[in-house]
């Protein structure tokens, strides 16, 4: 019997929340420690897992499949492939991260930890789950944990924020759900098997249906990339959430909407996908634009941060949407790409308001003066942004452009505009954070901690290693990515 | 040898890392760091150079992403035209170096500076051996990324940052440009590699629509490097930077990057009649436009930095007329006697503590090394023979006088030539000759010390012979050693007399006026009010690039408030709204399991509901 490896990843964290719960809430250190090194334990799954998962291979691997309601057709199956490894890895390298970034926090703490592990459990879960009876109880069960770590830990208009997010989010998976059981009855099979309902989809579902659930799936996790224009809780969310949850926040849960619209509602409908393909480019590139535009007349730097976030899953929408293997490619790797960058990003806002408590950038100023190594980072985190070539942000964007250009040659005429605008409020955020001479109270403050820089080196690292050797995620994503295409443009 | 070639940026990148990681320690002994790397890497360069003469070259590839069906492959490609060029970069690398250490000397930020110069260098030797697209594209915007931190070096005066900006802002419009040409031709051929890009261009299959369209996107990213026409904007920005800089990257070669963009995707424009049209053009404009707007300046780099953008208009001009050779040979001996005078007006600075020419006067006596080499850059630079600008200027010209085109460009050309020698001669007779405007300069300015004239004697050689390897006498060596299949023009007596007559008319015209005072400065001011004003105004370019960031700005507030209260408001409102209808939200936010339970049974009561309503 093979080790059910795709099982600990999900259940690890669970159970090391469990076990985290006998630790006495006053001993936070302990505390502390225990889940910074249970979130260790699926990197290091991640990293047992690495050598022998077979990167040419399109189809799934480390399968689990057991009956879970039979009558039903719902089973507990759990599979991993060429996109959803990288996305199981990215979220067991960031969880440490934010983990060892929340150190510093006194308020709750035992509550706070244990949710952050409560929270991974949730989010693996989504990754790894093939069927949608399971993906969908991951999928609410991330909600939980987030709503409680906004509303509790987080800024002043904390709850406001939380339930912003739980409600509009919440809208968004019911409509999933419907879409689900609307799915599940149409193709009138016993199994909610993701791969076998896809394959029965076409031959079962008339296509007025197809349409309807198509678009029901899509809303929902639309809502959660967030797609222009339902992106709106994010802002806030962000703004609100504490740093390591924001961290979370931009470098994985929106990898979630993402990743569902690549392994669900595509490979599903592959012929409304590619009906509807021009008007999500053209979402795409709305989010690109608007998210620029909107992140460059920010005064708030973390509201300046989210905006990117908005702007940058564009390229991620209009990669999968023109559907060729550069741009699925260059799609799949932007959201590795930016879940490692904007992680970055929020620690570094992070580091700077733990000084000044203030994300004002009219007064921020200086930064680079008063904590020159923060500041250097910063620069770093800013290019990898803004898409520098030789850093990560360059490929996801080079790539999916590139395959998109003969299939929507306008729309990337107009994205070229947004590339020049993703440098401006890059650049603009440097120069309104960094440059100049601090204001008084600002001069002399601690410059970035050794702990801090522990959560942001390994960060750094990953942005240049994979801008210059991106074959670490594209040899796994190559022929998912190659399955993914030939399903949509070969069966139109 | 030439296989070895990766080491002569891979030692750069070494002196990288060590400054970054152990240069603290050295305090400013880590400049012998980068120092003693570079000077590694120009003996390799000097080998390698050799080597390719006797006939060798190397590509070395390997592969580096599959996607697709497709291989990408890296490497890099060593020929004549890259080994000229290594030995140039690491060359004039060196002696910038050199200078540096005695310049930044003091300097609070003296271990960063010379981590970005070295990352700099490092980025464009990379750029010059890079065999595709991609590599180059990386090494391009390395190169962009160190001249954003080293004009913003002295960040804590916004103005330098605000330069800063600005020109990586400007210099980025130009690359999504180069970018969608890369795209193209990627899509086109297959390929990013410069040769494989070349052999499915050779054919001769391709759209020559396609391929103007293509070529014009790349020349808009070397618009952008290069400082050209509308896109040179950033370039006299950029002065805010400490003056070594000035003279590595915004004189000696990173805006020559743009030139050897060109260079290196020639064949594409060839294919392409009327982008090798717009390249000429455009190179003319902007030569003939910043060497006006040079002379009206006082600041001494500034009066420089407009000298150099209107070379770089040379160059254009030379390739966009076909002169290959000559847009490669004018690069070459630009970048010697161009740092030169950077450097050169790097010492005055360091010895005046003032940048205003109209502040100095008289300094020859105090700073003989420093004038002397600075008055032997401007003759090479104003054309004079023997020295190295007049044989690389008489080249473009003569090709531009038989581009049937368009024979204007040769008379623009002409006229930007003895506006170079005027503007030049302007500036030495203000700064060492004549009466000391301001005693205070005078007394306390001093030569500088042996660690910064030293590269200015160096760099005076080539200054004076480079030239030599691509005179006619000599057979033209250069040219045909750089491009083997080169036709080279029919020389002309016209030409070469007119080169000489109007360098020598610049440089009497300014001596007339400003050392002779044949005429009242302020009176000739007054009458040619307009003019001056618009070359004082440079063109009033910055004032429509200004407008363009006001607009933009103005359309992202309008997008924010739009967000905030239209797009958000709506879905605020109607949260309200349903928050009013029946406080239901409110156990919703508490997360109690039950109401979570029954608005998930709700949701599926409704899909069942609709399901069966629709008869599916």
């Amino acid at each position: 019997m093979t080790l059910p490896v795709l099982s600990l990843l999900i259940f690890v964290p669970l159970i090391g929340a469990a076990i985290g719960l006998l630790i006495p809430a006053d001993q936070k250190a302990s505390i502390k420690g225990w889940v910074f090194a249970v979130t260790l334990m699926p990197l290091v799954l991640v990293g047992i897992m690495w050598p022998s998962f077979t990167g040419g291979s399109a189809g799934m691997q480390f399968t689990e499949n057991i009956p879970w309601v039979p009558s039903l057709g719902i089973s507990y199956n759990l599979g991993v492939d060429g996109l959803s490894f990288p996305l199981i890895a990215l979220t067991a390298f960031v969880f440490p991260l934010a983990t060892a970034a929340a150190f510093g926090f006194d308020k709750r703490v035992k509550e706070f930890f244990i949710l952050i592990l409560v929270l991974e459990t949730a989010v693996m879960g989504v990754f790894l789950a093939l069927d949608y009876i399971l993906f969908y109880v991951f999928w609410e069960a991330v909600l939980i944990p987030m709503y409680f770590l906004i509303a509790i830990w987080g800024g002043s208009r904390r709850e406001f924020a939380a339930i912003k997010f739980l409600i509009y989010t919440m809208v968004g998976s019911l409509l999933m759900l419907v879409g689900i059981v609307a799915l599940y009855l149409a193709t009138g099979s016993q199994t909610f098997s993701i791969t076998e309902l896809a394959n029965l989809a076409s031959s079962k579902v008339s296509s007025t249906w197809s349409v309807w659930i198509f678009l029901a799936l899509f809303l929902g996790f639309a809502i959660k990339v967030p797609v222009w224009p339902f992106h709106t809780w994010l802002p806030d969310a962000h703004v609100e959430a504490p740093t390591p949850i924001s961290v979370i926040l931009a470098a994985i849960l929106l990898k979630m909407g993402t990743y569902a619209i690549v392994r669900i509602s595509h490979p599903t409908f592959p012929e409304i996908a590619q009906y509807f393909a021009y008007a999500l480019g053209v979402l795409g590139v709305i989010n690109i634009i608007y998210g620029a535009l909107a992140a460059m007349a920010q005064k708030d730097v973390k509201k300046l941060v989210a905006y990117s976030s908005v702007s940058h899953m564009g390229y991620v929408l209009l990669g999968v949407a023109a559907a060729t293997p550069e741009s699925v490619s260059g799609a799949v790797f932007q959201m590795v790409s930016h879940g490692v960058i904007s992680a970055m990003l929020f620690l570094l806002v992070g580091i700077f308001y733990d000084r000044t408590h203030t994300r004002d950038m009219t007064k921020l100023r200086g930064m680079a003066v008063a904590a020159p190594t923060a500041g250097v980072i910063m620069t770093f985190a800013a290019m990898g942004n803004l898409g520098l070539p030789g850093l990560s942000g360059f490929i996801g964007e080079f790539f999916t452009l590139l395959g998109t250009l003969n299939v929507f040659t306008t729309l990337v005429y107009v994205t070229l505009i947004g590339l020049v605008l993703t440098a401006a409020f890059n650049l603009l955020m440097l120069y309104r954070v960094l440059m100049g001479k601090p204001r008084e109270e600002f001069a002399v403050m601690p410059d970035a901690s050794p702990r801090e820089l522990f959560t942001l080196v390994p960060l750094m690292a990953a942005t240049l290693l994979l801008g210059l050797w991106p074959r670490l995620i594209i040899d796994m994503t190559n022929p998912v990515v190659t399955n993914f295409v030939s399903r949509l443009t070969g069966g139109a | 040898m030439p296989h070895n070639a990766w080491a002569i940026p891979g030692l750069a990148l070494l002196a990288y890392a060590l400054i970054v990681f152990f240069g603290r320690r050295f305090g400013e002994r880590a400049a012998f760091i980068p120092i003693i790397a570079l000077g590694g890497s120009f003996v390799l360069a000097v080998i390698n150079l050799l080597a390719v003469i006797g006939g060798a070259t190397a590509e070395v590839r390997f592969d580096w992403l599959h996607l697709g069906e497709r291989t990408i492959t890296m490497g890099y490609r060593v020929g004549p035209v890259e080994a000229v060029v290594l030995f140039m970069v690491t060359l004039v690398s060196l002696m910038v170096l050199l200078f540096s250490k005695g310049y930044m000397h003091g300097d609070a930020k003296f271990n960063r500076f010379f981590a970005n110069v070295t990352l700099f260098i490092t980025g464009m030797l990379l750029l010059v051996i890079a065999d595709n697209f991609l590599l180059f594209l990386v090494a391009w915007e390395v190169m962009g990324l160190c001249s954003y931190l080293l004009i913003g070096h002295w960040f804590e005066d916004l103005d330098n940052a605000k330069a800063a900006m600005k020109a990586f802002l400007t210099t980025r419009l130009g690359d999504v440009g180069l970018m969608l040409g890369v795209w193209m031709l990627f899509l086109a051929t297959g390929s990013f590699r410069f040769d494989e890009i070349t052999k499915e261009i050779s054919k001769g299959q391709m759209d020559v629509a396609f391929l103007t369209l293509a070529a014009l996107a790349l020349f808009s990213g070397a618009v952008g490097k290069s400082a050209q026409v509308p896109l040179h904007i950033w370039l006299p920005d950029a002065m805010a930077g400490p003056t070594p800089v000035s003279a590595l990257i915004h004189a000696a070669t990173m805006v020559a990057a743009g030139v050897f963009l060109v260079a290196r995707s020639f064949p594409i424009f060839q294919a392409a009649p009327d982008a090798m049209l717009t390249v000429a053009v455009i190179g003319a404009i902007t030569a003939l436009m910043a060497a006006l707007i040079a002379t009206v300046q006082t600041d001494i780099k500034k009066s420089l930095a407009y000298s150099t953008v209107s070379q770089l208009g040379f160059m254009m001009l030379a390739l966009g007329v076909g002169g290959f050779a000559a847009g490669i040979f004018h690069l070459l001996t630009h970048a010697f006697f161009k740092a030169l005078l950077f450097l050169g007006s790097g010492s005055v600075i360091h010895a005046a503590h003032t940048q205003e020419m109209h502040k100095m006067g008289g300094l020859f006596r105090k700073l003989p090394v420093t004038g002397a080499t600075f008055i032997i850059g401007t003759l090479a630079l104003a054309g004079i023979p023997p020295l190295a600008g007049f044989f690389s200027k008489d080249e473009i010209l003569l090709e531009a006088f038989h581009f049937e085109r368009a024979p204007i460009l040769f008379w623009m050309a002409v006229f930007a030539a003895f506006l170079t020698a005027y503007y030049m001669t302007r500036s030495v007779i203000l700064t060492f000759f004549g009466k000391p405007r301001d005693h205070h300069v005078y007394d306390h300015a001093h030569e500088s010390p042996p660690i910064m004239a030293l590269p200015l004697l160096i760099l005076a050689v080539p200054a004076v012979f480079a030239g030599l390897a691509g005179a006619p006498f000599a057979g033209s060596w250069l040219q045909h050693f750089i491009d083997p299949h080169v036709h080279l023009p029919e020389p002309s007596g016209f030409v070469q007399n007119v080169a000489i007559g109007v360098s020598v008319a610049g440089i009497v015209v300014a001596f007339l006026i400003y050392q002779v005072g044949i005429l009242n400065r302020q009176a000739a001011i007054r009458v040619l009010k307009p003019v001056y004003v618009l070359f004082k105004q440079k063109f009033y370019f910055d004032h429509v690039a200004m407008g363009i960031v006001a607009v933009t700005v103005a359309i992202s507030r309008f997008v924010a408030t739009v967000d905030k209260w239209v797009v958000d408001g709506l879905v605020n409102g109607l949260g309200w709204f349903v928050f009013q209808m029946g406080q239901g939200a409110r156990r919703f936010a508490a997360g109690s399991a039950q109401a979570y339970a029954m608005v998930m049974a709700l949701a599926i009561a409704v899909g069942l509901f609709v399901y069966q309503a629709m008869g599916g």
